[in-house]
């Protein structure tokens, strides 16, 4: 009863605070190091150096008045919000952030659960959120959230294949779609996949910043050109529904670039015997250095690059990532089998 | 002009767009009518006139001292630039002579507004684009060019820096100083903004071969200013028809080749640099002697009227003015805005591009619409 | 036991909400009906032990089909209906024509089932928890052509698209 009921119960509710919190502070981090890029301060007046800005975001968006346009379609304009957001929470129930820790002399896994098809689970999961942008530009009607929500449609579907074809070249240098057995796979082979598939890195990370809408792909919510794309008609807490599920789809898609390609919980360099005083550390603050390592790259990116145009992110994305990561495939297969033989 | 659009195969309807009069990126209060076929500009519309304060009738009821104030407001983020316009359009109606090193000090305040106004434009230029951090730190230099000009004359927007005849006052002490210090920032800097965008493959990719306008067509549709020269056009007030000190001062006048969104924006950053060169050089030979020149106290030019243009950072800014010889204030002023002229290419540059282009493009013919509206 | 009431479950919200798809009025909502309906179809699947076909599921059909279809649907007016709905007679013996299609269908399925009861089935495979490489030895032995045969299809079918929307290729 207790493994099956209560243990997963404590790990769902730590994690989903953890989440939500770190989403909060993301957003402070993220004014914070656009800021010292551009040689401002960022927030400073809630609490010393701003640390309690986003606790007033969050009352502030709490209080602000929920406007639902009159010509909108009410349930579908309160429904996608929902949508964007809950598959984006729920695709941490596969993330392994440690190796099992023993608790009262208990073994615990510190992942939710490790499904058989974790890495499809994940993508399943983001195929769906989808929809809520979609909707919520066309629940609006309104033209600028109709124009952000069709050029977000095609800009998922489009980076989904090609980020869906970068793991299928992982799944072949580590010969499962379990996302604990990835990580182990990396302990295996003593060395990250980010040097052993370093194309398919490359490829992952430029479909991550599209799939979330992150500069220099954040089209669908272009400020200069569509005002605020699918979300322009939102406001009050329905607003910060999307505000928290593209942060939340940040931290998703960095912590699987870490458990994918960084060696997840793996200290640096796992196989070298000389670095085994790094074990002190426990394996869950690996994990949660090397997600925001690359969290922090979104950051950078987004301080230093103009944004790609709608069509010149399509020729990119069709033209350039998908041949590549085929091509990535094709080559990964035929080492491997070139290696068993 | 008519566009060749390829008649559609399917029957769709045309997406009618309002951009502005409030939207982020249209610049002011700039309003677009925008046809679109799926993202694609079929025709665009400009309205104009939400800002409209009648500058021109205005000043028929003031004296031509006070007008000098009212060009302020033209163009905000260039207002020492319509100062230096507007009084010498009245010197030159009074067959006024100007101390030589007035002219040379109107010269330098002429140029740092140049700096400014293109760091301006550069900055929201980039913006637009979604490099927002070459926003700030065009902002950063641009704020030490109004803090030159507060010393100078006390205000960091409107300056209503020129008189009729010369300049309020002199230059404060060690002010030149200050100018030539800045000019280093400023060059060091520029390197700064080229890193970011001028080899960015995205920037490349969205301003190159976008907003394309032939040299003739931009003669045709009355271009002036950087726009114009990025069409491979050599025009410059400042060198055709020399007013202030620039007869004495030695520069190029950067042009451009292809005329798209990339060569006016090559075009502009060089007029950076060149900016920085006739500052130092007219700092160097800065002449010694009164700044003002001897003005009656109540200004009464005889009756007649002239037109008089100067090279503004946003193109040809150009003042009509007819007197009766009996008030004291003009029978009819017109201004000639450079703004006004550029943005009637608007609806040529962006038809065929896309929406996002339709920003860049905004941002490339470099508007301020208190200027245009008037 | 428990089994059997998700099942029983499940099945009513697909049939329930297949039913909700083809009788809303709006058709964006009619597509929303549609993708939890295939959310509900996947779930039969995870029931099954069969995680790998209830993700392949909701990745490709939920995922993918169904949002060109709202893209489809967004982008096209659908304002004003086809003409076709207003001829009464039309709508009425196309309406009986596919009733009797589905019924001849289902009698076909029973009567099968009560000459051959385990005919058609293939022999029950043993459902490790791997079933991912189970579904890829089958697609690549027993069942390589019909795969091959399936994926040339789609191609023709993409091909065809292509050369339809764009005349001057």
């Amino acid at each position: 009863m207790i493994d099956l009921l209560v243990i997963p119960l404590i790990k769902i509710v730590i994690v989903l605070t953890g989440v939500l919190i770190t989403v909060m502070y993301m957003v402070l981090l993220e004014r914070k190091v656009q800021a010292w890029v551009q040689v401002r301060l960022g927030p400073m007046r809630v609490g010393p150096h701003g640390v309690l800005q986003p606790i007033a975001d969050v009352l502030k968006l709490f209080v602000k008045e929920d406007i639902t346009p009159v010509r909108a379609d009410k349930v579908v304009f309160t429904l996608a919000p929902i949508i964007v957001l809950v598959p984006a929470i729920i695709a941490f129930a596969v993330i392994p952030f440690g190796d099992q820790v023993s608790i009262f002399g208990k073994p615990v896994p510190l992942h939710i659960a490790d499904l058989n098809v974790g890495l499809l689970y994940i993508v399943a999961v983001a195929s769906i959120g989808v929809y809520g942008i979609i909707l919520g530009g066309w629940s609006s009607n309104s033209k600028y959230p109709l124009l952000g929500g069709l050029r977000a449609s095609a800009q998922l579907i489009s980076y989904e294949v090609a980020v869906t074809l970068t793991f299928v070249s992982v799944i072949l240098a580590s010969g499962s779609l379990s996302m604990v057995d990835i990580v182990t796979a990396q302990k295996a082979n003593g060395v990250w996949f980010a040097f052993v598939q370093p194309l398919a890195l490359f490829i992952y990370f430029v479909g991550a910043l599209a799939e979330t809408n992150r500069s220099p792909f954040d089209l669908p919510e272009a400020e200069q050109e569509l005002v605020a794309g699918f979300h322009t008609e939102y406001s009050g807490m329905r607003f910060a529904l999307f505000f928290l599920a593209e942060y939340a789809n940040m931290i998703v898609v960095s912590a699987v670039a870490t458990t994918l390609f960084f060696g997840g919980w793996l200290r640096p360099f796992p196989s070298v015997a000389f670095l085994h005083f790094l074990d002190v550390v426990p394996t869950w603050i690996w994990f949660v250095v090397k997600t925001f390592l690359v969290l922090y790259l979104f950051l950078w990116i987004r301080a230093t690059l103009p944004r790609y145009r709608y069509d010149q992110l399509m020729r990119l994305g069709w033209k350039v990532l998908i041949p590549l990561a085929i091509a990535n495939i094709i080559v990964t297969a035929a080492v491997k089998v070139a290696l068993s033989d | 002009m008519e566009p060749d659009v390829a008649r559609p195969m399917f029957d769709t309807d045309e997406l009618v767009i309002n951009m502005g009069p409030q939207h982020p990126a249209t610049h002011g209060v700039l309003r677009v009518v925008l046809k679109l076929d799926g993202e694609k500009v079929v025709d665009a519309d400009v309205v104009i006139g939400y800002l409209h304060r009648g500058v021109e009738k205005l000043s028929e009821n003031r004296d031509w001292t006070q007008i000098v104030l009212l060009t302020d407001r033209l163009d905000y983020v260039a207002s020492a630039a319509a100062n230096l316009a507007y009084v010498e359009t009245v010197e030159k109606l009074l067959s006024l002579e100007v101390p030589r090193r007035a002219r040379y000090i109107r010269t330098i305040l002429a140029e740092l507004q140049r700096l400014a106004s293109h760091l301006v434009w550069l900055g929201s230029h980039a913006m637009d684009i979604g490099a927002v951090t070459v926003f700030l730190y065009c902002l950063r230099e641009r704020e030490l060019i109004l803090d030159l000009f507060e010393e100078y004359c006390g205000a960091r927007l409107t300056y209503n820096s020129m008189r009729i005849g010369g300049l309020p006052q002199d230059l404060p002490p060690n002010w030149d100083k200050k100018v030539l210090q800045f000019c280093d920032i400023q060059l060091e800097k520029l390197v700064e903004y080229e890193t970011l965008l001028t080899h960015n493959r995205i920037w490349l990719e969205r301003t190159k071969g976008i907003g394309v306008i032939s040299a003739a067509d931009a003669i045709a549709v009355g271009l002036c200013g950087p726009p114009l020269r990025g069409s491979g056009v050599v025009r410059d007030v400042r060198k055709d028809e020399p007013y202030a000190a620039y007869a004495e001062m030695e520069f190029d006048v950067p042009v451009g080749t292809n005329g798209d969104t990339y060569d006016r924006y090559l075009v502009r950053l060089e007029e950076i640099r060149q900016s920085v060169r006739i500052i130092r050089q007219a700092l160097g030979g800065l002449p010694e002697g009164p700044v003002m020149a001897k003005v009656p106290r109540l200004i009464k030019p005889p009756a007649g009227e002239t037109y008089h243009a100067n090279e503004s950072p946003k193109g040809e800014i150009g003042y009509f003015i007819a007197s009766d010889g009996k008030s004291t204030s003009p029978y009819r002023l017109r201004v000639r805005p450079p703004s006004f002229c550029n943005l009637q290419a608007l609806p040529q540059l962006v038809r065929g591009h896309l929406v996002a282009d339709v920003i860049a493009l905004i941002g490339t013919i470099d508007i301020v619409l208190g200027e245009v509206d008037r | 036991m428990g089994q059997a009431i998700a099942f029983y479950t499940i099945a009513a919200c697909i049939l329930g909400f297949g039913v909700l798809v083809i009788t809303a009025k709006n058709t964006v909502h009619s597509i929303m009906f549609l993708v939890v309906n295939f959310l509900f179809v996947a779930g039969l699947y995870v029931l099954l032990g069969a995680q790998f076909l209830a993700v392949i599921q909701v990745v490709v059909y939920a995922g993918g089909i169904v949002v060109l279809y709202l893209f489809v649907v967004m982008l096209v007016n659908l304002k004003r209906p086809p003409e076709a709905h207003q001829d009464r007679r039309r709508r009425g013996r196309l309406g009986v024509t596919c009733s009797l299609v589905v019924l001849a269908e289902l009698v076909a399925i029973a009567a099968y089932k009560y000459v051959s009861p385990a005919a058609g089935l293939p022999p029950a495979l043993p459902m490790g928890p791997d079933n991912v490489a189970q579904v890829g030895m089958l697609l690549y032995t027993d069942y390589l052509i019909p795969f091959e045969l399936a994926s040339m299809l789609l191609l023709v079918a993409m091909v065809g698209a292509i050369v339809l929307a764009r005349r001057d290729l």
